[in-house]
């Protein structure tokens, strides 16, 4: 006689994941999108429910137990109103002088008067994620959910749960040299969840800039979840740099998915100095033979921050040439996690990939962890990983002070060294400059 | 004439305890050169760190005064920019520092300690450029990260160019002449002779006397077990030259 079969569905246990659902449950009718993207939905709760929130015991989110870190789930947040919008208008300080082209979502809707839609480049198109979900010949139709195979938990959060977001398509050839801003901000005055969806489509031979940043307030803890979905065609370039700089009690909670064709340029960078946890996680798919990939990033932290960079790269296809390149500068007690998995396919003969992660702490109290991780399967290829984690060197600093350069500034000095390596490594050059000025914001604000 | 610099019966001692400086005291006048000389281990070096405020020394006793405070109570940048300034025997290397901004942060945090104007870039590139000529530093060993990648001789060409662009009261040189070949250590010393004045004086560590036939001094001393243990004119080094320090070593014990 057969034994009863074991549940397959694991029952949701967490105050978290109990809200999550009768969140998804209550408003799931409401959301954008046809009886397709409701389908789309379903499954992807379900995968969530499966799995619940990630914990400890999910190796790629093995030092962010999200389970620990997020108790509850907030609300989700509701369309912005006049008092939001007005709120919002000054987001994304930080680029607002370099005339980049602003799309403003606000708490998690987009907001067509503070976006800048006018005089659009040829080839450039921008729509709303909602608008675009109702439209079953839209591009989401044909691209959501199918850049890159994941049931990573957070991601089909989000899949379920997407309100709104950008859709930007570059048609094949266009050159877009006004590079394209993202600005998320949250402006509720209690904590409330955003689930925001983008999708970005470069044609071959296109070319396109994209900052995104999110921002928040100060003491509230909101909740941000937000995912990318990207496609780059053949021959494309692609950059994008996010900055993360969300209030000091946000959770955020961020996926890109990056599909990339062959002899494109693909280069990603995260800056991130702001919420009590970020999660930072990029599944990039090499598609095509030769393509060109960079990925850096930086993390600023202090107090109790959390920030989780989780990078998985898949060499598809031949000829491919993969750089990461991660600093993270901790102070207080703070904690900075870098995870890089990097994937040979055996097609993917002459890969050449190289990663490398840098901590420096600056208290006794802070914490770097970092889990490089290599599965190659194909025989001629050059991997290679390295990671670091120490102190300022005190003899350089004695040196700078002998030459008259305070304690601070010589640390200073230093540390923009230390980050300046990936800075520089941005295209942009209004970017790169942006960059080196919050970082040197960021450590004159230290205390 | 005030001296510029009086170090009276200075004690120290190395982060665990070892005493390198045992009680030395010196006096050195406005425009003076002086030469400290003395064997491996006699704490020469320490003695410059002791001065420049290097973190690992405790200092147990006495004082050093110059221009009017006791540089024992500042931190190595106010000495720096009360007017000391210690060319190092190894300049270091600052990966990601560009030469030119690691100069223009360094005399510009002593103008402001000293409430003076701050240099504008292009005044301080001008002066950078022009200081560098009479040094062999071209423009590309300026945008370079500081001493990365450069030899011996470039570095201490650069720390001779920091030198003459701090214009600072006293230089300590701590074997200067190491690492260099001959067309450098006359460069270098030709950048040092060009720093003397009525205002400004020195004090030149060394082993070797080779460095005190292009940097003269006005007085030798031997140094031996953390002091001054004789003292004399210029032909002094000429003498240690040949007889060694061995006559000294046993005078101090």
């Amino acid at each position: 006689m057969a034994a009863p079969a074991p549940a397959l569905v694991r029952p949701m246990k967490t105050g978290a994941e109990l809200a999550l659902a009768e969140t998804f449950a209550a408003v799931r009718a409401s959301l954008p999108g046809g009886p397709d993207v409701a389908a789309q939905r379903t499954a992807a709760f379900d995968t969530f429910a499966d799995a619940g929130l990630p914990h400890r015991r999910v190796e790629s989110w093995k030092y962010t137990d999200l389970r620990a870190l997020m108790r509850d789930a907030k609300p989700l947040a509701p369309l912005p109103d006049a008092d939001a919008k007005a709120k919002a208008v000054a987001a994304g300080s930080l680029f607002s002088t370099l005339g980049f082209r602003r799309l403003v979502v606000v708490n998690g809707t987009f907001v067509p008067e503070l976006s800048d839609l006018a005089d659009l480049e040829p080839g450039l198109t921008i729509a709303s994620m909602a608008d675009a979900l109702a439209d079953p010949t839209g591009l989401p139709a044909s691209y959501l959910g199918r850049t890159v195979a994941s049931s990573d938990a957070v991601l089909a959060l989000n899949t379920a749960l997407m309100g709104d977001g950008v859709v930007v398509h570059v048609a094949a050839g266009a050159a877009v040299t006004r590079p394209v801003e993202l600005v998320f901000v949250t402006t509720a005055e209690t904590p409330v969840a955003a689930f925001t969806r983008s999708l970005v489509v470069v044609e071959d031979g296109a070319r396109l800039s994209l900052v995104e940043s999110h921002e928040g307030p100060a003491g509230i803890a909101y909740q941000v979840n937000t995912a990318l979905e990207l496609v780059v065609g053949a021959g494309a370039t692609f950059e994008r740099v996010k900055v993360t700089t969300e209030g000091s009690d946000a959770v955020h909670l961020a996926t890109m998915l990056a599909k990339v064709a062959a002899d494109a340029s693909f280069s990603n960078t995260f800056f991130t100095t702001g919420g009590a946890v970020v999660r930072n996680q990029l599944l990039l798919h090499l598609a095509g033979e030769s393509v060109k990939a960079h990925m850096g990033g930086v993390s600023l932290l202090a107090g109790k921050q959390h920030a989780d960079t989780m990078l998985s790269v898949d060499h598809a296809a031949p000829a491919g040439e993969s750089r990461e390149s991660f600093r993270a500068v901790l102070d207080g007690a703070s904690q900075d996690i870098f995870q890089g998995k990097i994937a040979v396919r055996q097609a993917a003969q002459k890969t050449d990939a190289r990663m490398l992660s840098r901590a420096l702490l600056l208290t006794e109290t802070a914490e770097s962890c970092n889990k490089p991780e290599l599965e190659i399967f194909a025989d001629d290829v050059q991997c290679g990983h390295g990671c670091t984690t120490g102190t300022l060197d005190q003899q350089i600093k004695f040196y700078l002070m002998a030459r008259g350069i305070p304690a601070k500034e010589a640390e200073a000095l230093l540390i923009q060294a230390f980050v300046g390596e990936v800075i520089d490594a941005i295209g942009e050059e209004g970017i790169r400059t942006a960059l080196a000025e919050a970082t040197r914001a960021w450590l004159l604000g230290r205390e | 004439m005030a001296p510029l610099l009086e170090i009276k019966d200075l004690h120290a001692e190395i982060a665990g305890g070892r005493k390198i400086i045992n009680g030395m005291n010196l006096t050195i006048n406005p425009g003076e050169v002086h030469a400290i000389m003395g064997p491996n281990g006699a704490g020469k070096s320490t003695l410059s760190y002791v001065l420049s405020g290097k973190p690992g020394y405790e200092i147990t006793g006495g004082e050093v005064i110059f221009r009017g405070v006791n540089l024992l109570d500042l931190s190595p940048d106010e000495r720096a920019a009360h007017g000391l300034f210690l060319c190092f025997q190894y300049p270091l290397e600052i990966p990601g520092v560009s030469n030119m901004a690691f100069l223009h942060t360094a005399v510009n945090s002593q103008r402001k300690k000293r409430g003076e104007v701050e240099l504008t870039s292009p005044e301080l590139v001008r002066k950078v450029r022009e200081l560098g000529k009479t040094l062999g530093i071209d423009a590309d060993m300026l945008k370079r990260p500081v001493n990365v990648g450069f030899s011996g001789g470039e570095k201490k060409r650069n720390e001779t160019l920091q030198m003459m662009l701090l214009e600072p009261y006293f230089c300590v040189l701590d074997e200067a002449d190491s690492g260099l070949d001959i067309d450098a250590l006359k460069v270098v010393s030709n950048g040092v002779n060009a720093l003397r004045s009525p205002e400004r004086s020195m004090l030149v560590i060394t082993h070797y006397q080779r460095l005190l036939d292009y940097i003269v001094p006005d007085v030798v001393h031997v140094f031996n077990a953390g002091r001054i243990v004789h003292t004399g004119g210029k032909e002094l080094a000429l003498e240690l030259e040949a007889t060694g320090y061995a006559q000294y070593q046993s005078e101090a014990a």
